[in-house]
């Protein structure tokens, strides 16, 4: 069992809110998964076509203040936000060279995400003190994507915590499993796909991944998947101006959908969605499987 | 008399904002006398809301709730004002649950007794295994709905999504609008007076004003009922 959550807003006037409006619906998923959880929020392009890499370590000891000074030798404009055991490094340096230096000089960092706008946290333990530890309540965006995990097929790392990321701007979250992961990943590690973790998950955003590199839609990549994926799945996904949902043909995994004027949220069950203002107004609704759902960013 | 009058005009109000689910369910467990009408304020979808009743009392709940919701009921009248999440109703013994707007997966699985109402659409696999008891859905069933219902009859007053009534026993499904596909062994089959007296019954019970005319049987093809090692297991 697992959580999933989402939320973008369509009243750019709520978007200083996004952190707050969240956190609840976070931690109201808490008995979906209490092992570790994590978010990803869309924010602002960063500025001058710079890029931004979510970083993580998992040495408490880490000396993010000497990597931050190497950080400003090294690549062009580098500015680091540094926030407990994560960093978010922005650089106006091309992405790959910035995640070659990051990874060449410190391998114990891991690259979470990469992208203009993505910015990625995930950790071990309930919901409310990783929503504490990152001050998740203060995030701003336009949308965002959250997960809480209970884990059931990989360990409870840092590494199998969801939100996955593959390319730029791109995450996905997961809500079920797959019983074919391994048959995906040695598809896709023929194809020069790189993985990083043992998680279920993480083959089916490269997957994913992978077919929209392709050339796929993102209709065309699910109904691929459809195919390719054996086993249950709910899916929320994040692009830099998207968020997309959809259900295995079976809808073994619950979601429920909360739309207004001002935002459509998205969570395994109502009760994250029930503190959300004017939810009493909103239009509620069950997705249907094999359907797939998106909304833009205006 | 004058008491029972009281009661009438005020039920007792549970806020779930400032009380547990488990105190509710504690309270209406008490069988408490001389109560027959419990409020439930803010149920905000949390689970498990008046599961195991068993005593003829009346309880509304104000809002969508989340699974379970009068699970294994006996005897009471559940409402819920909103949604229902997976399970609402599941093995119901007797009585009446509603729900006014939709009901999410597994709506009624296993009742053996009572009528549940669902004026919305419901999810996937509404009435599995159902071993009693009636089901009336004024909108749409999602996929494979009536799976291996052993007794019971469903009506359905909008569309059936895939696989309707896969390995039915003695269960009897009408349905009103499309049906996408029958699962293995289901079939439609002429409606008898018996059938259109059972659709109008139940119809009427639900204040849902269709034909009975309107409506198809489907019930079990019984190729099923016995092992036969020369089907090659293709149903």
């Amino acid at each position: 069992m697992c959580g999933i959550v989402g939320l973008l807003l369509k009243d750019k006037s709520l978007r200083p809110r996004l952190g707050e409006l969240m956190v609840p619906m976070l931690v109201g998923m808490t008995e979906r998964g209490p092992d570790s959880s994590g978010m990803a929020v869309f924010t602002d392009e960063a500025a001058g076509g710079a890029r931004k890499l979510s970083l993580y370590c998992a040495s408490p000891d880490f000396d993010w203040r000497g990597f931050e000074a190497a950080a400003l030798g090294y690549l062009r404009n580098a500015r680091c936000e540094i926030k407990v055991n994560h960093c978010v490094l922005s650089t106006s340096q091309d992405a790959d060279s910035a995640r070659e230096w990051v990874t060449q000089e410190y391998p114990e960092v891991r690259v979470l995400s990469v992208g203009r706008r993505i910015d990625l946290y995930k950790d071990i333990g309930l919901p409310a003190e990783i929503a504490n530890r990152y001050e998740f309540s203060s995030l701003q965006g336009t949308h965002l994507v959250g997960h809480t995990r209970m884990a059931t097929e990989s360990a409870v790392t840092v590494e199998n915590a969801h939100p996955y990321t593959a390319g730029e701007d791109w995450c996905l979250v997961h809500n079920g499993s797959l019983a074919n992961p391994g048959n995906l990943r040695r598809k896709l590690e023929k194809l020069g796909e790189r993985f990083e973790s043992d998680c279920d998950t993480e083959g089916a955003c490269r997957y994913l991944h992978w077919r929209l590199g392709s050339g796929d839609t993102l209709e065309k990549a699910l109904e691929h998947a459809f195919d390719d994926f054996d086993g249950f799945f709910t899916f929320l996904m994040g692009t830099r101006d998207k968020l997309a949902l959809v259900r295995d043909p079976f809808a073994c995994k619950p979601a429920v959908v909360a739309e207004t004027d001002e935002y459509v949220a998205i969570a395994s069950e109502f009760r994250s969605l029930a503190h959300l203002p004017d939810i009493k107004q909103a239009t509620v609704f069950e997705p249907k499987p094999a359907e797939v759902y998106a909304w833009s960013v205006q | 008399m004058v008491s029972a009058m009281k009661e009438e005009a005020s039920p007792v109000v549970f806020d779930l904002k400032r009380q547990s689910v488990r105190d509710l369910n504690q309270f209406l467990h008490g069988r408490p006398a001389g109560v027959s009408e419990v409020r439930v304020e803010n149920p905000d979808g949390a689970h498990n809301i008046a599961v195991g009743l068993n005593a003829p009392i009346r309880v509304d709940i104000a809002g969508h709730a989340g699974y379970y919701a009068a699970g294994m009921n006996k005897d009471a009248t559940v409402t819920v004002h909103g949604n229902a999440g997976p399970g609402v109703a599941e093995n119901m013994m007797s009585g009446r649950v509603e729900v006014t707007g939709f009901a999410s997966g597994g709506a009624g699985a296993s009742a053996h007794g009572g009528l549940l109402l669902i004026r919305g659409d419901a999810g996937l696999r509404c009435g599995i295994s159902l071993k009693g008891g009636d089901i009336v859905v004024g909108g749409s069933v999602g996929s494979f709905s009536a799976f291996m219902a052993q007794a019971g009859r469903i009506v359905v007053c909008g569309d059936a999504a895939d696989g309707l009534g896969d390995s039915l026993y003695e269960a009897v499904i009408y349905v009103r609008g499309k049906i996408r596909s029958l699962g293995a062994d289901a079939q439609i089959e002429p409606m008898t007076d018996a059938d259109y007296a059972a659709v109008h019954k139940l119809l009427d019970a639900s204040g849902l004003s269709h034909s009975h005319r309107e409506f198809r049987r489907v019930a079990s093809g019984k190729t099923l009922y016995h092992w036969n090692a020369n089907a090659n297991q293709t149903y």
